[in-house]
């Protein structure tokens, strides 16, 4: 470092905050990247034939899968309607 | 059987086209016969930085169709007779490359080359992929700067999903890192990433680090492989990455900040 930068470089490093931020983005591109990409069908498939029993939410079902080194998890949360809203299922 | 390599990165302006025509030289140098395609059908440059591109007749896609024979299309370097180039065509977009059609060309080209060379276009569309779907190696040049280090992270998902050896389920492809335009003076300042900052995050074998230097563009001015200016830092750092791949132990150079003299010390910016 010359003599003038010494008095010039006042500023914060930028190089540490630029690795802070590409970590967080890089892990969470990471797991998306993972998922099959079957994962949207599998959750509107689903969501389908729940309905013809139950009337659920668009948004009342989940489905992730997870993986650690021996299996991979498939995980499909679904969220009841409370007893009051749920309406008698339309059956074909 | 042929080793095919390719050099990728996303991210475009990072060093691909510089990287692909020093490390052919430098193979080709070392005694094996080497080949290297231009994967950017439309927008070829290759050729230029190679110092051939008076002698271009026909290209890759002339050979995929069948307009031309391999040897009529290959280029044979005047430097270093054990160096070919295949050019794209600039002509043509990038929907005339099809995987059945590369696959023959390298194919073919494996029967009598040791190393074949695939410089890749930049973005992730169909020269991209097709540059990387039959590769055994791949050298995944970065930037020391954030959106190099991003789209190499994308580059890394893609070179495991899609290509043969994923698909058929093979050993994967061997994945090395190329960081290029690196700058000492200011990873010391604090202004840029590392070279653990970069291996950090992408976690890839490090093959070797190539300083910013006046000698790629003066190289390129003049259409002559950097590497061939073996008095410049960044010649010098592509020769050990060619000693590196062919697996003898360089230690590495350019990372860290040059020893200066009192004036330079003083005023040196």
């Amino acid at each position: 470092m010359g003599l003038l930068d010494y008095f010039r470089s006042t500023r914060q490093p930028t190089a540490s905050i630029a690795k802070e931020r590409l970590q967080i983005l890089v892990a969470h591109e990471r797991s998306e990247r993972n998922k099959p990409d079957y994962l949207p069908m599998l959750q509107k498939e689903l969501l389908e034939v729940i309905r013809k029993y139950v009337n659920v939410d668009q948004d009342a079902i989940s489905v992730t899968m997870e993986q650690d080194d021996k299996r991979e998890i498939l995980e499909l949360n679904i969220i009841l309607p409370d007893d009051s809203q749920r309406k008698k299922p339309k059956r074909a | 059987m042929a080793r095919i390599i390719v050099v990728t990165s996303g991210k475009g302006g990072v060093g691909k086209t510089t990287t692909s025509a020093a490390l052919a030289m430098g193979l080709a140098l070392k005694g094996h016969r080497t080949a290297v395609i231009d994967f950017d059908v439309g927008l070829r440059n290759l050729d230029l930085i190679m110092g051939c591109e008076r002698r271009v007749v026909y290209d890759f896609v002339n050979v995929i169709n069948g307009e031309a024979t391999l040897n009529q299309a290959l280029i044979k370097d005047k430097r270093c007779d054990k160096l070919f180039i295949l050019p794209a065509s600039q002509t043509r977009d990038k929907e005339s490359l099809t995987v059945e059609g590369v696959g023959k060309v390298l194919e073919d080209l494996s029967k009598d080359f040791e190393y074949i060379v695939c410089d890749s276009p930049a973005g992730i569309e169909k020269g991209a992929t097709l540059a990387m779907y039959y590769a055994d190696d791949a050298i995944v040049v970065t930037n020391p700067e954030v959106s190099s280090v991003r789209d190499s992270d994308r580059m890394l998902g893609i070179l495991s999903s899609k290509s043969r050896r994923a698909e058929l389920g093979d050993e994967p492809i061997k994945e090395y890192l190329l960081l290029t335009r690196y700058c000492p003076q200011r990873v010391k300042l604090g202004e840029m990433l590392s070279v653990e900052d970069v291996q950090d995050i992408l976690s890839l074998h490090l093959l070797g680090v190539i300083p910013e230097s006046k000698a790629v563009l003066t190289a390129s001015n003049a259409g002559i492989p950097v590497i061939l200016d073996d008095k410049s830092d960044a010649g010098q750092a592509f020769s050990d990455v060619v000693r590196r791949y062919l697996g003898e132990h360089v230690t590495h150079r350019f990372i860290e900040l040059e020893k200066k003299g009192l004036f330079n010390r003083l005023f040196g910016g």
